[in-house]
């Protein structure tokens, strides 16, 4: 797997205060999560950006401003509503996903929708209507000319995507609420990311450790940015 | 021969845990037919939720003793560390198997309303009141901790207080209301963070604050603060003492409650294995837990809410 090779060669770079096996499993666990998350977001939200961008309909200022506002939500909040939902006494609680990674990915999914979803209309929108009007005149469907206007806004979507992705690797409020930070005895992350790892460092006032988490989270949305950016460079070369 | 079943039995939930939840069933199975554990290991695979207070897992005492209860059942343990009105609440909802709290009346409160059972004492440390050297209010050594708060209060020096209903909170407040004094003012600061938090607001400001024998051992070194009132274990009043103790949810409540293994849990904890290990449990050279479910005397007060009696017209 991707994501356990990525957790296991980090530690080896930098010499961390920790037990074996513990930062690569909250590695793991923030990447597992954040991955999928930012995935389902992406597979929701291009669909309903591209309707959006290209689409009129009555009430799309409405829904416009939703997705912006959704964009303002404070994670903690998103946790609550997602632990009451997933709580035993909750309309999901016979699924029992209650201090799960499931439960951490709902919350996520919540989170990163909004921005995906604005910055990708944003960018669709910024399409040059010339290029719509000419991928009709050659007879395109509406499926053409929306995978053209797709292609034409590649870049603005990576944006969009990198930015919920940021927003969900980083976030605190919500994993810790729905997730419980759980490690096992040995020291191995169930449901602990590198953020509710930190807070954890912090509250047992550890700020030096507290601070080592903070610059493997930095280095790794780096990475990911890194990635993205240069697939995109050989997307552009071909 | 006992070393090979519990190995087995390991590997069995070891199996389990490796694969998805559904394989639990198949751990479950399997150890039935070797009819030498079937008993145990009817549970194999299976996790146990606890909700706990921050003291017991930041201080590292969890992670000690947990892999002999793992081990010895073939389950996995995930410790939820939120602080006790938090680790009740989660039970309340039916979201833990059991819980371990330090906050007698909150607890008293959870059994009383049905949602726990089989409430035993587990093991106990004490509060200290803990500030800056310089001492500003002239607590040090006053075998009073209410007393001690009336000076703090009196002379206007920085209280922190933990605002966060955890067991800590909790006792604050009845210290507060045993002196007679309603805290407030621009000393007093509620910070609404875990204890090791406090303890650092309360070192950047010279502050005083009530905090766990156990989480200040475990962060003096990195803090300049000094015990000032001593609690029980250290011949201080009998006030600051504090309890801890361990409850299963009741599955007449929740039914989705894993009652089986909450009791096993609970009879591992309090058991004298398990209770050696949390005495030998130490800190920079110092034990932080003292265990007191062991003892020859029945304390039947363990089990029902402080003070109830079956010739009260209580229930």
């Amino acid at each position: 797997m991707l994501f356990e090779s990525v957790g296991q060669l980090l530690p080896v770079v930098v010499d961390l205060p920790f037990r074996d096996g513990y930062v690569s499993s909250i590695i793991y666990v923030s990447l597992y999560v954040s991955v999928i998350a930012v995935t389902l977001s992406t597979l929701f939200s291009i669909p309903v950006a591209v309707v959006m961008g290209l689409a009129d309909f009555p009430g799309k200022q409405f829904v416009k401003s939703v997705i912006n506002t959704g964009m303002g939500f404070p994670s903690v909040v998103v946790g609550l509503v997602v632990l009451f939902t997933v709580s035993n006494q909750g309309p999901l609680g016979t699924l029992e996903l209650i201090f799960t990674k499931e439960a951490m990915i709902m919350s996520q999914f919540v989170l990163a929708t909004p921005p995906i979803t604005a910055i990708s209309l944003a960018a669709i929108s910024g399409v040059d209507e010339g290029v719509r009007d000419a991928a009709h005149v050659l007879g395109g469907t509406r499926l053409d000319v929306a995978l053209v206007v797709l292609k034409e806004a590649r870049y603005g979507i990576a944006t969009a995507i990198l930015a919920g992705f940021g927003r969900a690797i980083s976030e605190v409020g919500s994993v810790l609420i729905v997730g419980g930070n759980i490690t096992s005895a040995e020291g191995i992350s169930k449901t602990r990311t590198l953020t509710t790892a930190i807070q954890l460092e912090a509250r047992q006032g550890q700020y030096e450790t507290a601070m080592i988490l903070g610059a493997v989270l930095v280095a790794l949305v780096l990475a990911v940015n890194a990635v993205v950016v240069r697939l995109g460079d050989q997307e552009v070369r071909r | 021969m006992p070393i090979q079943r519990r190995e087995f039995i390991a590997a069995i939930g070891t199996g389990a845990l490796a694969t998805t939840a559904g394989c639990s069933q198949i751990g479950g199975s399997n150890s039935q037919s070797d009819g030498e554990s079937g008993g145990q290991a009817g549970v194999a695979g299976e996790t146990l939720t606890l909700t706990t207070t921050t003291s017991t897992y930041d201080t590292g005492l969890l992670d000690e003793i947990h892999p002999d209860f793992e081990d010895m059942y073939g389950v996995s343990v995930d410790a939820v560390a939120q602080g006790t009105g938090a680790a009740l609440e989660s039970a309340r909802n039916g979201d833990s198997d059991v819980v371990m709290v330090h906050a007698r009346g909150l607890e008293d409160e959870f059994m009383r309303n049905g949602y726990g059972i089989n409430r035993r004492d587990l093991m106990f440390n004490d509060f200290v009141i803990v500030g800056p050297e310089s001492d500003p209010a002239g607590i040090q050594g006053m075998s009073s901790a209410t007393e001690a708060l009336n000076a703090i209060a009196d002379s206007g020096a920085p209280f922190v207080s933990r605002g966060d209903n955890s067991g800590t909170h909790t006792k604050e407040l009845n210290l507060w209301e045993a002196a007679g004094t309603d805290p407030g003012g621009d000393w007093y600061q509620e910070t609404g963070t875990g204890m090791g938090e406090a303890l650092n607001v309360a070192n950047q400001q010279d502050a005083y604050t009530l905090s766990d024998r156990g989480t200040f051992i475990s962060q003096r070194s990195e803090i300049d603060l000094v015990i000032l009132v001593q609690g029980p274990i250290e011949d201080g009043p009998e006030i600051l003492a504090n309890p801890y103790g361990i409850m299963a949810v009741n599955p007449g409540v929740h039914d989705n409650a894993n009652y089986d293994l909450a009791m096993a849990y609970i009879g591992w904890i309090t058991s004298p294995g398990a209770q050696d290990a949390i005495s030998s449990y130490q800190v920079n050279g110092e034990q932080l837990f003292f265990p007191e479910a062991v003892s020859e005397d029945p304390n039947f007060q363990q089990y029902v809410p402080e003070g109830w009696s079956s010739n009260s017209s209580d229930e």
